[in-house]
């Protein structure tokens, strides 16, 4: 009885303290910390924290990779870039030869055709020339005989008589001669 | 699930969406506790009794406490334990590459105390880690879950406080002997001072030395301790003055948010203190 009503004496006092100095408490409170750190100390060094490192390495990991793989692919790019930028020279190179060539070609097709025609216009203008000059002897020659037979029938006709045709003839030559001097 | 919504859209509407998530919680908090303090038995008139919040009694029946008795104290750390378990280890099941939210946290959490061991301590305290982040996330928690209205808080206890910090204080000091023999003792003999002053100034480093353990512990008890007391108070005010009590419940608030921030810088100041000390115990020259 008298231990029960120390208690509760005790009990009374303390609450109307400080619940923090009630000692009595302390045994139970300091036995369930050092439980509690243990148990949260074993979690985390056994299942939380190499879990999270291995997470974090990993992050880690995926980014250097990632990084990596995007300078590699952007390294292609240039490549590529590169590249096609080459080939467009190349081919604007070939396409001024190709011009050049082609202008070349038509030039001398178009030296070689003129040659040929003016081989072929000298031509005609000779055959023409030739023929001019024989249109021009047929002409002199139908005029002498036209001469000779207007001369014959003046003759005639003047003196009445049958006109010597050979001496006609010479004289309408030689007039004809002096005539052409 | 609103603010799911919002994260998703603009960034302006999220932000102010979740200030008013914020600001909804406390002021439901505040209710609570108002509702809390009015079913309080205050049979005459302003007895508030803001100390018997952190009253250990049993948790099952009525009784002695014996060592091994489950109170409402073990009920709570049991509880943290549950809290971290959930967010260390369900947290981060995924093993994501891209973390979920939850994953993320922990995952903050980790790289926090971590940065925090390596910055303050160097490279060579990171093998203590663990020991460190159990420390932190115990007492992150611990707070956190005291500041749910009619729980208990674990870290408002001195007993608890000073286990914690005279582990620290007895690890780092013999840690500090292992790892540098007698050198560890040059901690003491500031070698910068002039000769004549650096007896007085051992002396006065010796004393400092072994005061830390009891700043260490009663900074975080104290604090977390005033807190729930001042929280008591008002809501015992608000419970004497039954529904007009306007100023009282806008105090609650107040505090409340205070005790927020006091809960996660306290958890912080303890770890990096213990940070600081074990860099002593590695590199005890000056």
């Amino acid at each position: 009885m008298a231990d029960e009503a120390l208690v509760a004496a005790e009990e009374a006092a303390g609450a109307a303290g400080m619940p923090q100095l009630e000692f009595s408490t302390f045994p139970n409170q300091i036995f369930w910390l050092v439980v509690t750190l243990i148990v949260i100390y074993l979690i985390l060094s056994r299942i939380a924290l190499p879990r999270i490192g291995a997470v974090l390495a990993e992050r880690q990991g995926t980014i250097t990779n990632d990084i990596a793989a995007a300078e590699d692919l952007k390294r292609q790019a240039s490549d590529a870039e590169e590249a096609y930028n080459k080939a467009l020279a190349d081919a604007r190179a070939e396409a001024q030869e190709i011009i050049a060539e082609t202008r070349a070609e038509i030039q001398a097709e178009l030296a070689e055709a003129t040659a040929h025609a003016d081989a072929e216009i000298a031509a005609k203008v000779a055959e023409s020339e030739a023929r001019i000059g024989e249109i021009r002897a047929g002409a002199m020659q139908s005029v002498e005989e036209v001469a000779r037979d207007t001369a014959t029938a003046l003759v005639a006709a003047l003196s009445e008589g049958k006109a010597d045709a050979a001496a006609v003839k010479d004289a309408v030559a030689e007039r004809m001669q002096g005539g052409s001097q | 699930m609103a603010t799911d919504s919002n994260t998703s859209g603009d960034t302006q509407t999220a932000q102010s969406g979740s200030g008013r998530v914020i600001a909804f919680g406390l002021i439901s908090v505040a209710v609570v506790l108002f509702i809390l303090g009015l079913m309080d038995d205050y049979e005459s008139g302003l007895s508030i009794h803001p100390m018997d919040q952190f009253i250990i009694e049993p948790f099952f029946g009525d009784g002695p406490i014996h060592w091994y008795t489950v109170t409402n104290s073990t009920v709570w750390m049991g509880l943290a334990v549950l809290a971290i378990t959930a967010l260390m280890v369900l947290g981060t099941r995924g093993r994501a590459v891209i973390p979920s939210r939850v994953q993320s946290v922990a995952e903050l959490a980790y790289g926090f105390v971590r940065k925090m061991v390596e910055d303050v301590a160097g490279k060579d305290a990171l093998p203590y880690f663990p020991y460190i982040f159990t420390l932190f996330l115990f007492i992150l928690f611990a707070n956190f879950l005291g500041l749910i209205p009619g729980s208990f808080t674990s870290t408002s206890h001195i007993a608890v406080t000073a286990v914690m910090a005279g582990a620290v204080f007895l690890t780092v000091t013999i840690l500090g002997f292992i790892k540098n023999g007698a050198g560890f003792l040059s901690l003491f003999w500031v070698s910068s001072a002039p000769l004549v002053l650096r007896p007085i100034l051992a002396v006065i480093e010796l004393i400092s030395y072994f005061v830390r353990p009891v700043s260490h512990s009663i900074r975080l008890a104290g604090n977390v301790m005033a807190g729930h007391a001042v929280l008591k108070v008002f809501a015992g005010f608000a419970g004497a003055l039954g529904v007009g009590a306007v100023a009282p419940i806008i105090g609650v608030i107040a505090i409340y948010g205070l005790e927020v921030l006091v809960s996660a810088i306290q958890a912080y100041v303890f770890t990096i203190l213990t940070c600081v000390y074990l860099k002593d115990a590695l590199h005890p020259h000056h």
